[in-house]
């Protein structure tokens, strides 16, 4: 007996991402890499300062929990000229705390195209890759890009006599994701 | 072989950079597009200026007259878009140039030892002796493959 093959369509995989301005350029992130939405004011007590000379682009911690976490200016981190921030994105299980001008809006993206080969710098650390969106190319950013393993050891030992207060009962989200 | 043999015919691209044209093997072409909108986003690979869609696909904008002719092009009347055959596939990349390009078939001459590395090959047409390019060594980001593997069928230049 023969029986029909039936071709389903197979789905589109599809992320949802957000968009974000620094220094007036748009990247996405992943929502699902983004844990909580806070508005700079809302933590602007709970921040400590760091001044480590190699590292620019982080200037304050926040603590959560029982671990600290970095705040890395965005516009620093991708060699922009610096803009005034708004938003803090708190990073999903990570050390990391990402300062952004602001949310230019969520949407889905279908298709994520690897960055192309003569791209050659930082760059392969700070993209997952490039997506269309409305005939525009968006780089889709890397979470785990923005410091790295040693770099964090080194923000640990310098905030580590500092006491940093607990902003996770500090005041709410602006968005939880 | 040595560098000074003459090889067979092959068809190349001859593409204008300013007042001087160069070559590239035909097969490393894939077209020549009008310009179009370029996008530019956060990097550190300063030989690229950004990006263009051309047929779905996000490419690559180089623009090697700098390298070559010592200035960047003031106008840019195409875009030839060029691949390199990497370990994995093939790499878009695509080519400002000042005017148009021309299909011919031209006997090569392998580059020396003493030639540049972005000279892969020398060809003559209508008495002017033109560069064949090597892509490879003009642009960032090219991982070397085996030249049994590279679509470019140049012999080994080597004496």
């Amino acid at each position: 007996m023969r029986t029909a093959t039936v071709h389903k369509p197979s789905p589109i995989r599809t992320e949802q991402i957000i968009l974000f301005r620094a220094s007036n350029q748009i990247f996405a992130i992943s929502s699902a890499s983004v844990q909580e939405v806070r508005s700079v004011d809302s933590l602007a007590g709970a921040a400590v300062e760091i001044t480590e000379p190699s590292l620019v682009k982080v200037r304050h911690a926040i603590r959560r929990g029982d671990r600290n976490l970095y705040v890395v200016n965005a516009t620093i981190h991708f060699g922009l000229r610096p803009t005034p921030a708004a938003l803090i994105f708190l990073l999903r299980k990570s050390r990391v705390a990402l300062l952004v001008d602001g949310i230019e809006k969520m949407t889905t993206m279908t298709r994520l195209q690897a960055l192309p080969g003569a791209f050659c710098h930082e760059e392969r650390i700070w993209y997952r890759g490039l997506t269309v969106l409305d005939q525009n190319v968006i780089p889709v950013v890397s979470p785990s890009g923005f410091l790295t393993a040693e770099e964090i050891l080194l923000l640990d030992a310098v905030t580590g006599p500092q006491s940093l207060p607990d902003t996770t009962e500090a005041t709410g989200p602006e968005l939880t994701l | 072989m040595t560098w000074t043999d003459q090889l067979d015919t092959c068809s190349c691209v001859l593409l204008r950079l300013g007042e001087r044209r160069f070559a590239l093997a035909a097969d490393q072409v894939a077209e020549l597009a009008a310009p179009s909108r370029i996008f530019r986003f956060a990097q550190k690979t300063t030989e690229i200026d950004g990006v263009i869609l051309r047929r779905g696909r996000v490419v690559p904008v180089c623009d090697i007259a700098e390298k070559l002719i010592g200035k960047k092009l003031q106008q840019r009347r195409f875009y030839l878009i060029a691949t390199r055959r990497q370990p994995v596939g093939l790499d878009w990349i695509a080519l400002p140039v000042s005017g148009e390009c021309e299909l011919i078939q031209a006997d090569l001459t392998p580059a020396g030892p003493a030639d540049s590395p972005h000279v892969a090959a020398w060809l003559s047409h209508k008495g002017e002796v033109i560069e064949v390019l090597n892509l490879n060594a003009l642009t960032p980001g090219a991982i070397a493959v085996s030249p049994r593997d590279s679509s470019m069928s140049l012999p080994e230049a080597r004496a």
